[in-house]
């Protein structure tokens, strides 16, 4: 039981360390790493390689305590800014039906981005800097989030397409090497199925209903295919993290592995949709036994990434307003339990 | 420092149901006990996964270190004999 508690450990070397890399521009420097003991090393690897989980207060490399807090505050971004595109669709769902199911989606990303931020934090970093890392545009989040959802039938392509690719990178991550982020995404993907079935259900009633909803999701699907594709994150070829976290049982597949496995799922779903995928060079290939597709367009993905996609601007402003907005709210929150905690001190 | 720009951690035990242990699922951040418990419910227990919830400020908890498990638990590895499964008993002997 003891294993879970590990973020009271708050003077080891390493949580010291943590902070003062991430206070400088929330750079990991990994290059000014601290000397490691060989054997410390060696021991944490034949942990991992015997399928152990890694718990906070155990040893691990600077390193791995790193990309951990990289990859779970990413993750934990990408599940806060995710509420805001659905959110846009909550007071205008077509029944009162779909409103509660999108409400209990979007209630369901908040607490994943609070399941993720609590895992995150027991790696020695609070709460306050990760937020700050994303309010001051310092962090990353799914580029995904940038793409803005004009029509009901977008909300049915999130679900189906972007929860999906959200399922399959995240099912490996439920054995991940790191008890706490493997714990959370246990309790997420449980979550996700919801996400995906209420979304592609949505699909379903557009697909079957008039030549004019049947358009609204076709273009639905249009607006959101590629952008999913590329939620997997660059080609193996060009991803600069995968070797070392699939040493280190953070990954267990590859971008390219996973982004087939997504293609290989979804085109029969797109087909009993009666929808077509965008994709002119899309095929099965027999003798591989599965679909090669057309070639993705990376600058497009790069240039969200870098702050230029159709919604950066706004999701990261709304973010910021929210933020402010409810600093009252926290501070009267905090002054209110000073103030129970001298009565009943008195 | 965490304390001062965020409310405090508390850890979050819940009882999925009537005759459970309470079981930790994760921590909150909340100004107060009460706090934490209704940001636990709406957390932790959406779907119906409680029917009590303890919450117990992080900083409170003392954890043992894992360097030192060895020391801690492995006296009790060569102590087979406590195990019931240790004894021969005769076949013919029975309810024992």
């Amino acid at each position: 039981m003891c294993q879970n508690f590990g973020r009271w450990c708050r003077h080891g070397g390493a949580y010291m360390y943590t902070q003062g890399l991430l206070d400088q521009g929330g750079k990991a420097a990994a290059a000014e790493q601290l000397p490691e003991d060989a054997a410390l090393l060696q021991r944490f690897q034949a942990r991992v390689d015997a399928e152990e989980k890694i718990e906070p207060k155990d040893w691990m490399p600077e390193a791995y305590r790193q990309t951990l807090i990289r990859q779970i505050s990413q993750h934990a971004h990408s599940e806060i800014v995710g509420m805001l595109p659905e959110g846009n669709w909550i007071t205008r769902a077509p029944t009162l039906l779909r409103k509660s199911i999108l409400i209990a989606k979007v209630q369901d990303e908040g607490g994943h981005g609070a399941y993720l931020y609590s895992a995150a934090e027991t790696l020695g970093i609070s709460r306050a800097e990760l937020i700050d890392q994303l309010l001051a545009g310092r962090a990353k989040y799914s580029s995904i989030f940038n793409y803005p959802t004009p029509t009901w039938a977008d909300i049915g392509a999130i679900g189906w397409l972007v929860d999906g690719a959200a399922i399959m990178n995240q099912i490996p991550l439920c054995r991940c090497s790191y008890g706490p982020y493997a714990r959370a995404m246990i309790r997420i993907c449980k979550e996700e199925s919801f996400h995906q079935r209420q979304g592609y259900d949505i699909m379903l009633q557009l697909a079957r209903g008039t030549p004019a909803q049947r358009r609204m999701a076709q273009e639905a699907l249009n607006r959101w295919w590629w952008p999913s594709l590329m939620m997997f994150g660059p080609p193996d070829t060009a991803s600069q993290h995968t070797a070392l976290s699939v040493r280190w049982k953070i990954k267990r597949f590859t971008n390219d592995e996973l982004r087939q496995k997504f293609v290989d799922f979804t085109v029969p779903q797109a087909k009993f949709l009666g929808l077509e995928v965008p994709d002119p060079q899309l095929r099965w290939d027999a003798a591989a036994g599965e679909h090669r597709y057309g070639s993705i367009d990376w600058s497009e993905f790069n240039n969200v990434l870098q702050g230029h996609g159709p919604c950066n601007r706004e999701r990261l402003g709304a973010r910021r307003e929210a933020h402010e907005a409810g600093r009252w709210v926290r501070e009267a929150a905090a002054a209110h339990a000073a103030k129970q905690r001298a009565r009943a001190a008195a | 420092m965490s304390e001062a720009r965020d409310w405090p951690l508390y850890e979050i035990f819940i009882r999925a149901r009537g005759g459970l242990d309470h079981k930790h699922v994760g921590s909150v951040h909340a100004a107060d006990a009460s706090m934490a418990i209704e940001h636990a419910r709406d957390v932790y227990t959406r779907r119906l996964e409680g029917v009590s919830i303890w919450v117990v400020r992080s900083a409170d908890i003392v954890a043992s270190d894992p360097a030192e498990s060895d020391a801690l638990f492995e006296p009790a590895r060569d102590k087979i004999y406590r195990h019931p499964t240790f004894y021969d008993i005769p076949k013919e002997v029975e309810t024992l």
